[in-house]
């Protein structure tokens, strides 16, 4: 196991590096450079320009500016974003990263889940017009257009019904005399939902070695718990109202991208199951007489999963580019807006430095995914 | 009993007439036997059906314009990017006789936006598909004829290809370049030819590699260039037909969404008609339904089309799936 895990660390470093060779070569393939810019000011004196081209080491050779380009990126610096003036982009980065992953992680957890969920029904009553609704409603999820289908949400749930915000981070009204900047305070909660997330993990661990007949109390009872200390924390800390604020904004974003990326796992989920259900132990699970629901829990739905995760891994990329567009739509001040912004705006610094930091994410997840994925299936853990 | 005469719509003929035949003949009928057989799995399958008439009602939108436009439209009032109506004081007006989707806010006509939009749809996704088939099927074909380095690097840029979040590179790149709808229909058709498909094409050639007649072609002599062109590809045609159609839906959904940001040199596209709608702050009234749903919908319901015709096909190459 450890020697997978290294290996693939390995494996995935050099893709990363790939990858920034690539950026590399996409932002010196771009017409022009740098002191381009300032070609229409009538003050620059073409002796200005070269002093100019110098200090930003554009008369080096191009290997030369590569390696130097790499150097700077393994320091952590690429320079100063132009519609930031004067913050350096690693600074944005480190104070938007956050949401992005808040965003992206809840979304694409709750989206497999319920993928999952609803792909294990699905296949268990077959046939009909539920299946035809279902596979054209998760057909139209997978494909709808989704700037659009944002923007609908926005509309129904946000201006038509008023039950969530129209997008934002924060309310600046409700945040008038906060004794904390939002970047502190949103910090402290992902602090306490990791906590959280690690707790609630330690104790499943702790709860499969129960008996079953126990089980489902003690890991209600685990849930309850954690939600009682997160509480007992936030309550009296008396920012609990800001951190309650920055949460309702969160909840229309993660559900629409949710929505965009459940769809595939669903149907990916059903298809399995089909193939699944029509293997020799679902029969001997039948003919020992166990319930139903046992065996599409226990025998079916277990067996269904492995090919959902590989495709899952894959599909961690679509969930990304869904992020971007739906931080766009609904104003979240994330990695995706920025990229967006700066690109639009041709701040390119930043929309490199945005660019790198979603590869890195990308690449992260995939080899998150990869190393559950070897846990799940150990017959695949030495391949 | 006429099944037993004709097999697939051909006319049965004995040994000694089938080998009189020219060769090409030989080949059209069994091609011809193969599609028939595939049309009647397709026509099983409702889903699929439903894909293909969504794309015909877009393919007849788009061979429509040019028609309506020399002669029922007056090119100054319904041109898709120039044209204004006059008559009408307000824009965007609701729709009416004239303007049966109503006007855009710079007093366009709305239907005609959309139906001159679908054709260059068209022309991305038939270019961008182009351009993966060639480049998948090779590179599938290739690598597992090989193997070894060729394939090492193959695969290993097809993984990075799958991992990297492709829209948002696209938007990087358009701000960096100048990009156009051909531009576009490229770089999407290389990346996925690249991508997901040559893997898959790639793991379907390994089988038909170590077929039998593979191994026979050989040993009468076949060089590797007859072998991969003449039996190893024509066997990955079918598989390489199917990624066609989700490479459609993704250069459709890109162009879309890089135009709905205002990121591509374009003069027209159902993206652009809702950038448009955009900036002219019209995005949330939706009491001007028309301004958003046509072309989002339009949008949605092609890129859902060319899916469901891919999955459809999928049942036809994938036996597997298919219901028992």
């Amino acid at each position: 196991m450890r020697g997978y895990i290294l290996r693939r660390v390995g494996q995935n470093i050099l893709t990363y590096f790939f990858f920034l060779t690539m950026v590399y070569v996409m932002i010196d393939a771009q017409p022009g450079d740098y002191s381009n810019i300032y070609l229409g000011d009538p003050r620059l004196t073409p002796d200005q320009r070269e002093i100019l081209r110098a200090r930003l080491g554009l008369d080096k050779p191009v290997t030369e500016r590569y390696v130097l380009w790499l150097k700077s990126f393994a320091q952590g610096d690429f320079g100063v974003s132009f519609s930031n003036y004067p913050r350096q982009v690693i600074d944005v980065i480190i104070e938007r990263a956050p949401r992005t992953l808040v965003l992206f992680l809840t979304a694409t957890v709750v989206a497999f889940y319920m993928g999952f969920l609803s792909g294990k029904v699905l296949a268990w009553r077959r046939g009909g017009f539920t299946e035809y609704a279902t596979t054209i409603g998760g057909v139209s999820l997978y494909t709808v257009f989704t700037p659009w289908f944002g923007l609908m949400m926005i509309w129904f749930f946000a201006y038509t019904l008023g039950w969530f915000p129209i997008g934002k981070f924060i309310d600046p009204i409700v945040w008038q005399d906060s004794p904390l900047s939002a970047v502190e305070l949103f910090q402290r909660m992902l602090v306490t939902g990791m906590m959280a997330t690690l707790a609630l993990f330690a104790w499943l661990l702790v709860v499969q070695r129960l008996e079953t007949s126990r089980r489902r109390v003690a890991s209600w009872a685990g849930v309850a718990v954690v939600l009682a200390g997160i509480l007992a924390y936030w309550l009296p800390s008396g920012v609990g109202k800001y951190a309650a604020d920055i949460l309702w904004h969160l909840i229309l974003p993660i559900t629409t991208l949710a929505l965009i990326s459940f769809a595939g796992t669903m149907l990916l989920t059903r298809n399995s199951m089909l193939e699944t259900l029509r293997e020799d132990y679902i029969m001997a699970a039948r003919a020992k007489g166990l319930t139903e629901k046992s065996i599409r829990d226990k025998h079916a739905a277990r067996n269904a999963m492995l090919p959902v995760v590989t495709s899952f891994v894959f599909s961690l990329a679509f969930a990304l580019d869904g992020g971007v567009i739906t931080e766009t739509i609904f104003s979240w001040p994330g990695m995706g807006l920025t990229l967006l912004r700066a690109a639009v705006s041709e701040d390119i610094p930043m929309a490199i430095g945005a660019l790198v930091f979603t590869g890195a994410l990308a690449l992260t997840a995939h080899l998150v995914a990869d190393i559950l994925y070897a846990f799940l299936d150990p017959r695949i853990r030495y391949a | 009993m006429a099944q037993s005469t004709r097999i697939g719509g051909v006319p049965r003929v004995d040994r000694a007439e089938v080998l009189a035949l020219p060769v090409w003949r030989i080949r059209l009928n069994l091609m011809w036997r193969g599609l028939r057989a595939n049309a009647a799995l397709f026509a099983e399958n409702p889903i699929g059906l439903v894909g293909l008439g969504i794309i015909l009602f877009f393919a007849l939108m788009a061979l429509a314009h040019p028609i309506l436009m020399s002669t029922v439209w007056d090119k100054g009032t319904y041109d898709p990017v120039l044209g204004i109506d006059l008559a009408i004081p307000l824009h965007p007006a609701s729709p009416s006789a004239t303007h049966l989707l109503g006007t855009d806010p710079l007093g366009r006509d709305i239907l005609s936006q959309l139906m001159w939009s679908a054709r260059s749809e068209f022309a991305l996704g038939i270019v961008a598909a182009l351009v993966t088939v060639v480049i998948a099927t090779t590179v599938g074909a290739v690598s597992a004829y090989y193997g070894g380095l060729l394939d090492t690097v193959f695969m290993r840029l097809a993984d990075l290809i799958i991992m990297t979040p492709f829209v948002t590179i696209l938007i990087v790149l358009s701000s960096l370049f100048d990009v156009k709808l051909i531009e576009l229909a490229l770089v999407v058709g290389i990346v996925s030819g690249f991508g997901a498909a040559a893997i898959i094409i790639k793991s379907q050639a390994m089988t038909i590699k170590v077929r039998t007649y593979i191994e026979a072609a050989r040993v009468a002599g076949g060089s590797n260039a007859h072998i991969i062109m003449r039996h190893i590809v024509p066997n990955l045609l079918p598989l390489s037909f199917l990624y066609m159609m989700f490479t459609v839906t993704s250069a459709i959904f890109s162009e879309a969404v890089l135009s709905f940001f205002g990121l591509l040199n374009i003069r027209m596209s159902w993206g652009l008609m809702i950038h448009t709608t955009e900036y002219t702050g019209y995005l949330l009234d939706i009491g001007k339904w028309w301004l958003i749903f046509p072309a989002s919908l339009s949008i949605t319901l092609l890129c859902a089309a060319f899916y469901l015709v891919g999955r459809a096909l999928d049942e036809i190459v994938n036996p597997r799936l298919r219901r028992r």
